[in-house]
């Protein structure tokens, strides 16, 4: 089943297109003159991350395997090239006003945001863990160095350290798991270590040894632990106000859905590609931790008074809810329904913060001043189109029917129900309603404050990128509420394509 | 010979090490040469597998964590860089902006 060379040149031309693009960008850049606008390359950026998405789309007529089994081609990675590719496409357009009124120059933020997102679409389609922690540091390192952009405020480089710091302490734990991982199977790939568990029997060449499950167990938390910083679940979660404050807002908008999704994909295929068997070991392990995300999450962000802080901890709650419905496959009746709730989740989530991020990044002005709740005050007289965009995302990151986030919370929660997980439930229905007093009082204060006095002059028109990338994330989160099914359906064959693989593996020939 | 056993001892002890020295050293420099040991221990430990099983994938992904490791300390310092530009400590108890 080895594919032939074109082949696997199609199965990785999305992150082809993405790395050419970036490279072309860095070398342009110095020959651009340095006083002028780097709005050029940005366009040429947005033109790439569109070509990508449209290689994706191409994939779908070549599922397979590509370059000695180490990349997967099928549905379930075709749905995150999709969705991660729509989120740099939507943060690039979303960038260029943001861009200049920071007055940050250079070409370079575009070719950072390319390569990150060669590494998260990666991520998807890998199933060797080698590639994957390539993929996975591919799509870090362009972050850790996105969010220290705003290089002269003090803020933005305290936000880059903390990424950095914390974020490559969580890579060591990541590595350390997959080391003990092939001390366990022999193997790096997800399927040969998936067959390795099922059979008990590690097989190389003629003799085969038993595997030692404790190990793999073992190896098994430490991934977690390293993608669960990642997600940003609890109690992996600290750095995340804090890098969320101090990095540039469309950045933020990039770095909570494009990673998150990535990583989120990339737990699918660690524990239900390669480890069904090991499921008891994890259950746990991910109810705890959903427990603890989504309670942390929402309890925090009742406290803050920075919108950027607000949603940074909703995110964490998100990563929580998201959880649930991983740790719903346990039930042997709602494995599909549990993974393609997991999926559709990423893909609301991903439109309704991108664009919340990408309004806080409109009014935050020069300096990154305004991004206090006080400063929303009189927004929805001041700009009222505006505000009608945010609460839209907020009522959808809150939850209310009509929204992507409704239907996104109710496949979650109906997965867990039909797994049994009724505390769990009960714990996310009661962290929905607490969820619902920050949303809202941000909506209230926009509306029902009086705006403070001199402010009512600042030109808050918005450019037409941030229109357009607005008018794009409002429009997806509207149709995943009204017409969830067709994205539903496509989420479920990916998730089917996840579960059997390990039975195909044992077929494949190597 | 020695056994395998030790070798994964020995890179548990590191690991440790580099885990507690993360969390109770105080300069950024020392924090981030502690994600390097911690990353070290990892490459003694794929070796010793690698060894174990006489796969040669394991001693490959051991390059992969080096060139990875080497980007990441070059990254790494030009953050270094920019965080002692704007605030002249590399202490990390004074790099205490972002707080609620």
């Amino acid at each position: 089943m080895t594919a032939t060379p074109e082949l696997s040149y199609v199965r990785i031309l999305p992150e082809i297109i993405l790395s050419i693009c970036g490279i072309v960008v860095m070398f342009v850049e110095p020959l651009l003159p340095q006083r002028g606008s780097h709005k050029s390359l940005g366009v040429f950026s947005f033109v790439g991350t569109l070509a990508a998405l449209i290689a994706s789309l191409y994939q779908t007529n070549y599922p397979g395997w590509g370059w000695f089994n180490m990349i997967r081609v099928d549905e379930f990675s075709v749905f995150f090239h999709v969705l991660i590719c729509a989120i740099s496409a939507v943060v690039i357009l979303a960038s260029f006003e943001y861009l200049e009124t920071q007055e940050i120059r250079g070409g370079e933020y575009y070719a950072l945001i390319l390569f990150g997102t060669v590494g998260m679409v990666l991520m998807s389609s890998a199933v060797e863990l080698v590639l994957i922690f390539i993929a996975l540091e591919i799509s870090s390192i362009a972050t850790y160095v996105l969010a220290g952009y705003r290089r002269r405020a003090a803020t933005s480089a305290e936000s880059s350290i903390k990424y950095f710091l914390l974020g490559s302490f969580a890579t060591a734990f990541f590595l350390y798991g997959v080391a003990l991982m092939f001390g366990a199977t022999g193997s790096t790939s997800i399927y040969t270590i998936s067959s390795a568990l099922q059979s008990g029997q590690v097989t190389l060449g003629a003799s085969s040894v038993p595997v030692s499950y404790s190990l793999a167990y073992v190896a098994v938390a430490l991934m977690f632990v390293g993608l669960g910083f990642k997600v940003a679940s609890a109690p992996f979660h600290i750095w995340t106000p804090d890098v969320y404050e101090g990095a540039p807002a469309p950045v933020v908008a990039l770095m909570s859905t494009g990673p998150k999704a990535a990583a989120f994909a990339v737990m699918l295929r660690i524990l239900f590609g390669a480890g069904i068997d090991t499921s008891k070991a994890w259950f746990w392990l991910v109810w705890i931790s959903a427990a603890l995300s989504m309670t942390l999450g929402n309890l925090g962000a009742l406290l803050q008074s920075n919108v950027k802080r607000m949603l940074a901890y909703s995110s964490i709650a998100h990563a929580g809810y998201l959880l649930v419905a991983f740790a719903a496959v346990i039930a042997p009746n709602a494995r599909d329904t549990g993974i393609s709730a997991a999926i559709f989740y990423a893909a609301a989530y991903a439109a309704m913060n991108v664009g919340a991020f990408a309004v806080v990044s409109h009014f935050a002005r020069h300096g990154e001043r305004y991004v206090n709740f006080e400063d929303y005050a009189g927004l929805g007289k001041r700009s009222p189109i505006l505000a009608a965009t945010l609460s839209i995302f907020l009522l959808s990151l809150l939850g209310l029917p009509a929204t992507g986030g409704f239907f996104a919370k109710f496949y979650v929660f109906n997965a867990a129900i039909k797994s049994d997980l009724i505390w769990l439930t009960v714990i996310g229905l009661i962290n929905s309603a607490i969820a619902s007093y920050y949303y809202l009082r941000l909506i209230v204060v926009m509306y029902m404050y009086e705006p403070q006095p001199g402010e009512e002059k600042l030109q808050l028109r918005a450019a037409p990128g941030l229109t357009a990338a607005l008018v794009i994330t409002a429009i997806i989160t509207i149709w995943l509420g009204v017409r969830p099914a067709g994205v539903l359906d496509y989420a479920t064959r990916g998730a089917s394509r996840l579960l059997p693989s390990f039975q195909q593996s044992s077929n494949l020939s190597r | 010979m020695i056994p395998l056993s030790w070798y994964l001892i020995l890179s548990a002890i590191l690991f440790a090490i580099g885990v507690a020295s993360f969390l109770i050293k105080r300069s950024i420099i020392t924090i981030f040469m502690s994600i390097e040991l911690m990353l070290n221990a990892v490459n003694l430990t794929f070796v010793a597998f690698a060894n174990h099983w006489h796969q040669v994938s394991g001693q490959v992904f051991v390059f992969f964590v080096m060139v990875v490791a080497a980007a990441e300390a070059a990254v790494g310092l030009a953050i270094v860089l920019a965080v002692f530009r704007t605030r002249e400590t590399l202490n990390v108890d004074q790099v205490n902006l972002l707080k609620l």
